[in-house]
């Protein structure tokens, strides 16, 4: 039997804003031997609602019952499962180069124009270089900067908003209400 | 003591009432209707049992000798009330000691209470005196747990606990309450739990799935049933035979299905799975159509999923959403209670018999009886074998005992040839296979149902896994039959040894103690049977016996479970020897 292909996949995990949630919802992905690409935790548009941006590469398949695993946990509301077809999304990554090598000539300054990127802060050591984007642009850009002498480099986990126009969960817990009704 | 207690009880309105955390226990408790608990004290959970000191005439508390004997009990309680088992351990080594039976729990769907005593909240996350991450370690076998650090939250997070046990899907719950928060007041307000936000214990019915659900069975030539626990857990047995009768399809039963309707029904094909019988087994190939009803495809059922029910369109009736689709792909899933959803589907189906469908079943059960049962239960050999032993305990209980049984062979032996009357009549560790399950659970069965027979199947290795709750059997006086097939061997494990490693057995043969010896210790009166000569006059004694009382039988040394479906083949693989 031929194994199916893995994609990725960008889960939206809405859950009460509880203590050990977050333990909760990562033991699923262990048992099922999923790795997490990245993991981005805020709170959603509904206060006192916390939501989960996870990327992982899985199966169609193990993605629905991985989905359904995390569902059955008591405090968590909803879990949506997104192609990246479906979502707007972004990370944002820091560079630090030292200021020195930005004063040698204007390379690094070309290269933050033609990124979109911007310098955050510059002190007579060091500049901080901030730039969102896809991972492979700002993966690309630290490329062409680690040349001049990168010290310092992170990126942010995925956050993402889905091309539809209302907040899913807000048409979900409408549903829930109505469900309360017809089961009492 | 006790006038104390009576006043607390006049006490008894609606309006708050100024009490210590672990009197706010007690309370929570009594307003869910508990009134027994199995557990152990310790430093961490002593005002609570201070507390228990003045309830006693409204809670029973069975003193069990490990944990995990406390745990197996409550869920032996659970499984034969439907109520919820309700324990006591304290922290650290308390709490630690409780995994595997909530482990169990958690696979076989039991719902259960669990609180633990926790250091004081000061002290939490300090490496203090019998700290243990309760919650930590317990979150990936419960449905649910929590940590208590304040008084006042004790109301309400029992109550979460016990509407969370119980409801949908069940399951086993902890509370994890710290010192502080038990000696500290609070005002105590009692609010049941009806609903949570973010939790869906039954999806509503899709009245779409009914229907075309019904419209499959209306259509098939050759439909198969397989009951499972849902059945049970539902208070769902009249709606099933209902569905039956009028469908007149057959059925089978898993594991923990047994019971659910009785033994003797025609259409009763017998058990799924690897030890299950060769009709069910061998015609999930062949059927057109599968109905799960409340069971959940474990592996020991389907064997291997790429070579299993080939040729059958698969409706899969179940309350829990992440079941459908985990291991068998449901062409129809009917999401939902099955006490609510198959009264609609039966409304929907037409009246069927399917006379030469379960021929074919009761063809195949007179090849098995002919191969094998026949010499199981009625051998012309010298040695005593477990199928006999438990055919005939089974008929000396009228066939309406409850059946507890620990894992391994005896087992298999016992689902297989044990027979049933009525529902919620069988505990046995399904999904974990639990050894040291049987004798404590069986207590907590006998103490549910106290006007019913109990009688557990124990292997002399199980047994000594948790053979110290003979002591609590002594001291609380459970009248429960215990049977012991001693076959000094951890059979099951020789058996797989012997058909698929070459009869290397390798640590599996058992030197084990004179069972009767440590009987007697207990005071449990025993009788030992070596000989068939004198097995009748053994059970007698044993049935007609008033109180606890042990019947070791040995058994033949090297004798095994057939059918078998061997781990990893197919349904249609099944060997009869
Ligand atoms: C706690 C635990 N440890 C190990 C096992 C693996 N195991 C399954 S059956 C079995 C043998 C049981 O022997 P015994 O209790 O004598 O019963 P028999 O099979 O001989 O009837 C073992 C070791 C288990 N199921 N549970
Ligand atoms: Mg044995």
């Amino acid at each position: 039997m031929k194994t199916p292909d893995k994609e990725e996949f960008t889960l939206s995990i809405y859950s009460e804003n509880h203590v050990g949630l977050l333990n909760q919802i990562t033991t699923v992905f262990t048992r099922r031997h999923i790795n997490i690409e990245s993991l981005t935790t805020s709170e959603s548009a509904i206060s006192g609602i916390h939501k989960f941006t996870v990327v992982v590469d899985a199966t169609a398949d193990n993605i629905e019952k991985l989905a359904k695993q995390i569902e059955k946990r008591i405090d968590v509301l909803k879990v949506f499962v997104f192609r990246a077809d479906e979502i707007i999304h972004q990370e944002i990554a820091l560079y630090k180069v030292s200021t020195s090598s930005l004063l040698g000539g204007n390379e690094i300054e070309k290269l933050v124009r033609q990124y979109g990127a911007r310098i955050l802060e510059i002190t007579p050591e060091y500049t901080v270089i901030e730039k969102t984007g896809h991972k492979e642009e700002t993966q690309e850009l630290f490329e062409k900067l680690d040349p001049y002498g990168v010290s310092q480099f992170v990126r942010s986990g995925r956050i993402a908003i889905t091309k539809t126009k209302k907040e899913l969960l807000e048409n979900y817990l409408k549903k829930l209400e109505t469900d309360q009704t017809q089961l009492n | 003591m006790e006038p104390q207690s009576q006043l607390l009880m006049k006490e008894k309105t609606n309006e708050t009432r100024r009490m210590s955390g672990s009197e706010a226990v007690m309370q929570s408790l009594l307003k869910e209707g508990t009134s027994i608990i199995f557990g152990y004290p310790g430093g961490a959970i002593m005002p609570i049992y201070d507390a228990l000191y003045n309830y006693h005439d409204q809670m029973h508390h069975v003193l069990t000798r490990h944990e995990q004997g406390a745990v197996h009990a409550a869920q032996g309680y659970a499984r034969v009330t439907g109520k919820v088992g309700v324990c006591f351990a304290t922290s650290g080594p308390g709490a630690t000691n409780t995994v595997t039976g909530l482990a169990d729990a958690m696979m076989d769907s039991t719902p259960l209470v669990v609180i633990t005593g926790q250091v004081t909240s000061s002290l939490l996350g300090t490496d203090a005196f019998q700290e243990t991450d309760v919650v930590g370690v317990t979150q990936p076998v419960t449905k649910w747990n929590y940590q208590v650090r304040k008084a006042e939250d004790i109301p309400a997070a029992l109550a979460r606990a016990f509407y969370i046990a119980r409801s949908g899907r069940p399951g086993p719950v902890v509370v994890d309450i710290t010192k502080d928060a038990q000696i500290n007041e609070l005002d105590f307000q009692y609010r049941p739990v009806k609903s949570i936000r973010s939790y869906t214990p039954e999806s509503p019915i899709d009245f779409h799935q009914i229907e075309e659900a019904a419209k499959l069975i209306n259509l098939s030539k050759k439909p198969l049933a397989l009951i499972g626990q849902g059945i049970v857990l539902g208070n769902a047995e009249k709606e099933l035979l209902d569905f039956l009768e009028k469908s007149g399809i057959p059925a089978a039963w898993t594991l923990l299905g047994l019971s659910a309707i009785p033994s003797s029904h025609p259409q009763n094909v017998g058990m799924l799975g690897m030890h299950g019988n060769y009709g069910p087994n061998i015609k999930t190939n062949e059927a057109d159509l599968i109905i799960a009803i409340g069971m959940r495809f474990d592996d020991r059922v389907t064997g291997d999923l790429t070579r299993y029910a080939t040729n059958a369109k698969v409706i899969h009736m179940e309350i829990d959403p992440a079941e459908i689709n985990k291991n068998v792909h449901a062409d129809v899933p009917v999401l939902g209670n099955v006490k609510k959803t198959l009264p609609l589907i039966t409304g929907k189906i037409t009246k069927n018999e399917h006379k030469d469908w379960l021929a074919e079943f009761e063809a195949c059960f007179r090849i098995e009886y002919n191969r094998i049962i026949d010499k199981e239960i009625a051998p012309d050999d010298k040695g005593l074998r477990m199928g006999e032993v438990i055919s005939k305990v089974s008929s000396a209980f009228n066939d309406d005992a409850v059946m507890v049984t620990d894992v391994g062979q005896h087992q298999m032996m016992s689902a297989r040839y044990f027979r049933f009357k009525q529902t919620r009549s069988v505990v046995t560790s399904g999904g974990l296979g639990t050894m040291g399950f049987g004798v404590p659970a069986a207590m907590g069965a006998k103490l549910g149902a106290p006007e019913r027979p109990v009688c557990v199947f124990v292997g002399d290795g199980g047994f000594q896994m948790t053979i110290q709750e003979l002591g609590t059997i002594f001291q609380t006086k459970i009248p429960v039959k215990i049977v012991l097939l001693n076959n000094n061997f951890l059979g099951m494990v020789r058996q797989w040894q012997e058909l698929f490693f070459d009869r290397r057995y390798a640590s599996t043969e058992l030197i084990n103690p004179d069972f009767q010896t440590i009987a007697k210790g207990y005071h449990v009166p025993s009788v030992k049977v070596t000989e068939r000569e004198t097995l009748n006059d053994a059970i007698k004694q044993m049935v007609e016996s008033e109180g606890p009382f042990l019947m070791e039988v040995l058994v033949e040394k090297e004798g095994n479970v057939f059918p078998m479906v061997p781990s990893g083949a197919s349904v249609s693989d099944i060997r009869l020897e």
